[in-house]
């Protein structure tokens, strides 16, 4: 019991339920299931980002190009979806996750075999990927009406009475726990992000867990790509502009440490569904949503300091009787 | 006599986790050890460069199963990067290291890891963020259904070898950063085990513990002798190294210069081996009559690190700060120098008051400080030589705020061909200059800010023994020109050959200050420091 | 062979000739990538070297570069701000603010530059007063300082600045010679001799190199990272005045984006993104490569966000190169 209320998640998780508690006062029925449900689908596709730079930053990195990523494969598929309306949509969430896998390795290779800062290739690749976005789809959007239905009913189909998109965020937060806590690969990204050295000691390549963390944030960049390009229904090369940050932003306020090995997957899930509440809950109680930036802002500062203020700072402790009696 | 009454004091406990060893270990029968032929362990030849520097010169190493070996020598000798060879990090340049007989090549450190060969190392080499338990198996977790990691089986593997070890009392669930150092040890002794590793190398490992932590760090040796692995110890204290070792091998500058059963060989002949000289080094200390008082500290405390420190210190005078490792002297200088806050306690300059609450103060308040830590606080490697020892007295070579290149060189090459230093030019980066070069760098930033108090820590660790020479006869130097210097030294030979007054220090108090006449004997400072020979 | 002690050897001051490590510096590197671009320019399209042509290019990076400037000095020290952008937009809300309340152009000026300054000044604070990463402190503000003007703006836009105003971001100095362009000009002199010629850039680069070391030699780094914190935050007031005297408006979303063209910036100019290292010299060039290659392929008719592609290769690849050759040499050795 006690050892739950020193968990930071907890104190999240407790928060955003004040916060749905506090709007529901305000605006009854905000706190209805279908109400939840759908701030539960809107934040759906930034828990997936959330995962995937968790795992970057846990590996004392940070991946800047996820949001171009996502718009660049989304544009793929969305113009493969215009050209070849029969080809299978799975099939197109297999491209869509693949294009990202690629550019998420290409971001790693640089990384990895030339040893330049994560910031700096991801900085160069955000614009890169934007850019050819707009080369590809030759200046054109991909409009609501050229996606085929299915591609289109692929995010939106009821299932258990939630739609498809919220099923493909929580397969992907059971895979995470898996991942993050029962294999090798989860935790030697932990490893490298404590103590680079000490991985090096136990037999973990470092560059390579960090190039497999930019493979697996572009995988996930990738297939959201998809989900966005599905859900918005628009492909342009404005999607998801600026959107990089948000998702940093979502792993900070989950508890996700800049300087890399400690975070969970709860916090990232938890960060992302934080700002989706705020984002829900803005218009209910008569708030303009033109407020969410500015608290999500607030949000990520108010979280740094309380993260800042977690940090001990390293003493010997040489006095074995602490002067408590002076 | 010390280390026996010691061995009484601990022996119930002792043989109580003997007998759970015992127990633990079913079926397999401890007798005591006949003397073993083959050595677990040999390295031979082994020859390894760096740029400039020939860090070891054909050197050979045995450890034998169910023996301590005692790896000897000065800093500098080539003890760590002998180390870093047997760990898998450096890749020696010729040479052969054999396990078991077999021929091995320890091309990483988890090859090394793989072979049986682990290390405890002075900063362990641990996660601070991961549990117990993944700290001793991370890389080689116990796993479960689908090849997932088996928590609960790990956790259990995990209590089962700290109990093995008499480590019981630590969770195997705490995250490894709420633990002390010791158990941080503890820890590191029990991932060693959970490989089965047969040869363990310990690297100053009682540098940061406290006297009892020490004991018990001791007996765990004891056990793992008993379970005949073979042990690398690395220490400068000499009663360490006799109380647990069997063996020892000297390094010096690179090179072995002896073996052997320290039962057979006495402490002086062993320095003299270290050294490669008679004991009764040469200091070239001047006398000088200290003028008046500079600096006086009264009462000064720390909420953790310190308490009731008081000295004072005359212009001219060398004081010096003997202590074990971790005693809190630095801690002491470092708070005099600003860098940490002082609970209470008043510091006076030439009889004034001096609040000083950051080291841009103490430079003004005339107290400067060369920290051990050289690399990390001393030289900013990434910089050239010049401004590094221009980066405290720009004020000086500037005017109005702006820069003046000449008179930095001008100011640079003063005081950097006062200390000898040997670079080959000024606006070489420091960081291609050897240990002891970039020490004098360091002390030449000081002096340039011409200082009134100079406090020097641990001012010729891990630098060769020319620097090391230069450094003394400058320090020496400075005092007789009225400076007052304040040196912290772990080495006698050193805080005896070059101090006026001696304070010692122990568990962040001061426990004894000492003129430094013909009647004061080594012995009087290392049971001081010790803290043996008191009603305990 | 053996010299003997007494006798002082001397060191000499420099190893090699100043030329020759000028020669072979990124800003000469960076240099020469400029004037390639300038011919490569001039021959692609003949409008390009006419000098109205030229002067319009420079509108199109000068704000930036102003802020690039600062930004320098703050990354070289180690510490980066990303809210630069977000501190434009909302100072120029502020000025907006003020113009709905009848200010005149020099009051619009003084709430422009104020802004950026209590914004740097509350970046600073964050980082140096509670010793938090900047990373994510000006991640934080960056969505807090645009957030403000969202709330005050929504989807509105401020309109109707005082003739006077436009000066600054439309008036030309001298013949071809634009205000904002004479002014960049200067600050690239000022922050040259700061970072460069004072005592004050030489702390800059040591807290870079080794924050602790510069600590432990008596440089208060905390006041030095504060300073720089607030430098940002005015370059960040100024180009907010230079951009809405420009653009004539406020939008929330004005200056979206420009965060990382700064850092890019500073970056491409050789400033090692760790800190420590890099020149004023190379950022002037690496901003006034960037409005080379914007405004020759814009000639081209390249659209916008394919030119940005060219700055992202840019960046990366003048980055990757040296590593490359320096593995492929190691290799040969």
């Amino acid at each position: 019991m006690s050892a739950i209320v020193k968990v930071r998640e907890f104190w999240l998780a407790v928060l955003i339920a004040a916060l749905v508690f506090a709007a529901n006062l305000r605006a009854p029925g905000f706190a209805s299931p279908s109400r939840l449900s759908g701030i539960v689908e809107d934040s759906s596709i930034l828990m997936i980002l959330a995962l995937g730079q968790m795992v970057v930053i846990l590996t004392r990195s940070i991946d800047l190009s996820m949001a171009s990523n996502l718009a660049l494969s989304g544009m793929i598929v969305a113009l493969i979806n215009q050209a070849a309306p029969g080809i299978p949509v799975p099939m197109l969430m297999a491209v869509a996750a693949f294009s990202g896998l690629l550019l998420g390795a290409l971001n790693g290779v640089f990384i990895w075999g030339l040893g330049i800062p994560a910031i700096v290739v991801t900085l160069g690749s955000l614009t890169i990927y934007r850019g050819v976005i707009f080369l590809i789809a030759g200046g054109q959007w991909v409009n609501a009406d050229a996606f085929s239905p299915s591609f289109v009913a692929f995010t939106r189909i009821e299932v258990l009475g939630l739609p498809l998109l919220v099923w493909y965020a929580v397969a992907i937060i059971l895979a995470f726990v898996v991942l993050m806590s029962r294999t090798a690969l989860g935790r030697s990204f932990y490893a490298v992000g404590v103590n680079p050295t000490a991985a090096v000691y136990a037999g973990i390549d470092v560059g390579r867990t960090t190039f497999l963390a930019f493979c697996i944030s572009g995988l996930l960049s990738g297939f959201c790509g998809y989900l966005w390009v599905s859900r918005y229904v628009i492909g342009s090369v404005e999607v998801a502009r600026g959107y990089e940050l948000t998702v940093v932003a979502a792993c900070v306020i989950g508890g996700i440490s800049i300087s890399g090995g400690v975070g969970t997957v709860a916090g990232a899930v938890l960060g992302a569904l934080f700002l989706g509440v705020i984002n829900g809950a803005l218009p209910v109680i008569n708030i303009s949503p033109f407020w969410q930036m500015a608290i999500s802002g607030a949000a990520i500062i108010l979280a740094v300091v309380l993260n800042g203020r977690g940090a001990k700072r390293s003493q010997r402790l040489i006095l074995r009787t602490a002067e408590a009696a002076a | 006599m010390v280390s026996a009454a010691l061995l009484l004091r601990a022996g119930g406990d002792f043989r109580q986790r003997c007998r759970t060893l015992l127990s633990s270990k079913t079926g397999r029968v401890l007798k005591p050890m006949t003397i073993p032929k083959e050595p677990k362990v040999e390295l031979s030849g082994i020859s390894k460069s760096f740029p400039g520097v020939r860090a070891l010169h054909k050197v050979g190493l045995r450890l034998y199963p169910g023996e301590v070996t005692a790896l000897i020598g000065e800093n500098g000798a080539g003890k760590s990067t002998l180390v870093k060879t047997m760990t898998g990090i450096y890749q020696p340049d010729e040479g052969e290291i054999r396990v078991s007989g077999k021929p091995v090549v320890l091309s990483s450190p988890h090859a090394a890891f793989q072979a049986g060969i682990t290390a405890i190392h002075q900063e362990t080499v641990l996660f601070d963020e991961l549990s117990v338990a993944e700290n001793i198996f991370l890389g080689h977790a116990p796993r479960g259904a689908f090849g997932l990691i088996d928590w609960r089986g790990m956790n259990a593997r995990a209590r089962t070898l700290l109990a093995e070890i008499g480590a019981g009392h630590i969770a195997s669930d705490t995250k490894l950063k709420d633990l002390s150092i010791a158990n941080k040890h503890l820890v590191a002794v029990a991932r060693a085990l959970s490989v089965n590793a047969e040869v363990v190398i310990m690297d100053e490992p009682t540098a940061a513990l406290s006297y009892k932590e020490i004991q018990d760090l001791f007996e765990l040796v004891e056990l793992l002798k008993q379970q005949g692995k073979a042990i690398l110890f690395i220490s400068h204290k000499f009663d360490e190294i006799y109380r647990i070792a069997d063996r020892y091998t000297v390094f010096r500058d690179g090179e072995m210069v002896g073996e052997g059963l320290l039962k057979d060989t006495s402490q002086q002949e062993i320095v003299r081996m270290m050294v490669g000289r008679s004991v009764d080094q040469v200091f070239p200390k001047k006398e000088v009559t200290p003028g008046d008082e500079v600096l006086k500290v009264v009462g000064y405390c720390h909420p953790t690190e310190f308490a009731d420190i008081g000295f004072s210190l005359r212009a001219g005078e060398i004081l010096g700060f003997y202590g074990l490792v971790g005693a809190g002297r630095s801690e002491v200088m470092q708070s005099l120098f600003g860098i940490t806050k002082p609970s209470k306690g008043a510091v006076r300059i030439d009889g004034e008051v001096a609040v000083i609450r950051s080291p841009a103060q103490a430079v003004d308040r005339g107290i400067v400080y060369v920290p051990e830590d050289r690399g990390k606080q001393g030289a900013v490697t990434g910089l050239p030589i010049f401004q590094n020892v221009t980066l405290a007295s720009l004020r000086k070579t500037s005017r109005h705020g702006f820069l003046r290149l000449a008179e930095e060189f001008k100011l640079a090459r003063e005081y950097t061909e006062r200390l000898d230093l040997r670079a080959a030019a000024l606006d070489q980066n420091v960081g291609n200059l050897s240990g002891g070069n970039q020490q004098k760098v360091v002390i030449a930033k000081w002096l340039a800010t011409k200082p009134r108090v100079i406090i020097l820590d641990e001012p010729t660790k891990g630098i060769d023994i020319g620097s090391k020479a230069a450094v003394h006869e400058f320090m020496s130097e400075l005092a007789s020109q009225g400076l007052a210097v304040i040196m912290v030294s772990s080495e006698l030979p050193e805080i005896m050959g070059m101090s006026d007054r001696i304070v010692v220090m122990r568990e962040g108090r001061i426990v004894g200050e000492f003129e430094n006449n013909a009647t004061l004997k080594p012995e009087m400072l290392v049971r001081a420091a010790a803290g043996i020979g008191e009603a305990a | 062979m053996s010299v003997p002690s007494t006798e002082t050897r001397h060191i000499p001051d420099r190893l090699g000739t100043p030329l020759r490590s000028a020669v072979f510096s990124w800003p000469s590197l960076l240099l020469a990538v400029g004037i390639v671009l300038f011919v490569v320019n001039s021959f692609a399209s003949p409008y390009f070297l006419s000098p109205w042509a030229l002067s319009d290019a420079t509108f199109n990076f000068t704000e930036k570069a102003l802020i690039a400037l600062a930004m320098a000095l703050l990354i070289i020290s180690g510490e980066i701000d990303l809210s630069v952008a977000s501190i434009i937009a909302l100072a120029s809300t502020m000025m907006g603010l003020a113009l709905q309340y009848g200010a005149g152009t020099p009051e619009l000026v003084l709430i422009g530059i104020a802004t950026g300054i209590v914004c740097g000044a509350f970046n600073g604070f964050l980082v140096t007063g509670l010793g938090l990463p900047s990373i994510v402190v000006t991640i934080g503000t960056m969505s807090f300082f645009r957030g403000i003007s969202y709330i005050v703006l929504g989807d509105q836009a401020f309109k109707g600045y005082p003739a006077g105003f436009a000066y600054f971001g439309q008036g030309y100095v001298f013949w071809v010679f634009s205000f904002e362009f004479a002014l960049f000009v200067l600050f690239a002199l000022f922050y040259y001799v700061l970072l460069h010629r004072t005592n004050f850039g030489r702390q800059v680069f040591a807290i870079g190199n080794n924050d602790v070391a510069a600590r432990f030699s008596g440089i208060r780094v905390e006041r030095v990272k504060f300073i720089l914190f607030l430098l940002t935050g005015l370059m960040s007031g100024i180009a907010a005045v230079l951009l809405t005297s420009r653009l004539d408006s406020t939008r929330p979303s004005i200056a979206a984006g420009w965060e990382l063209e700064a850092v890019t910036m500073v970056v491409l100019g050789g400033v090692s993104i760790l800190g420590g290292a890099g020149t004023i010299q190379g950022v002037v060039l690496a901003a006034l490569i960037m409005g080379l290659v914007t405004f020759g392929l814009g000639l081209l008719n390249v659209p916008g966000i394919v030119m940005s592609i060219f700055i992202g290769l840019l960046l990366i690849f003048v980055i990757a190169l040296p590593i490359v050759f320096r593995k492929v040499r190691n290799r040969r050795r």
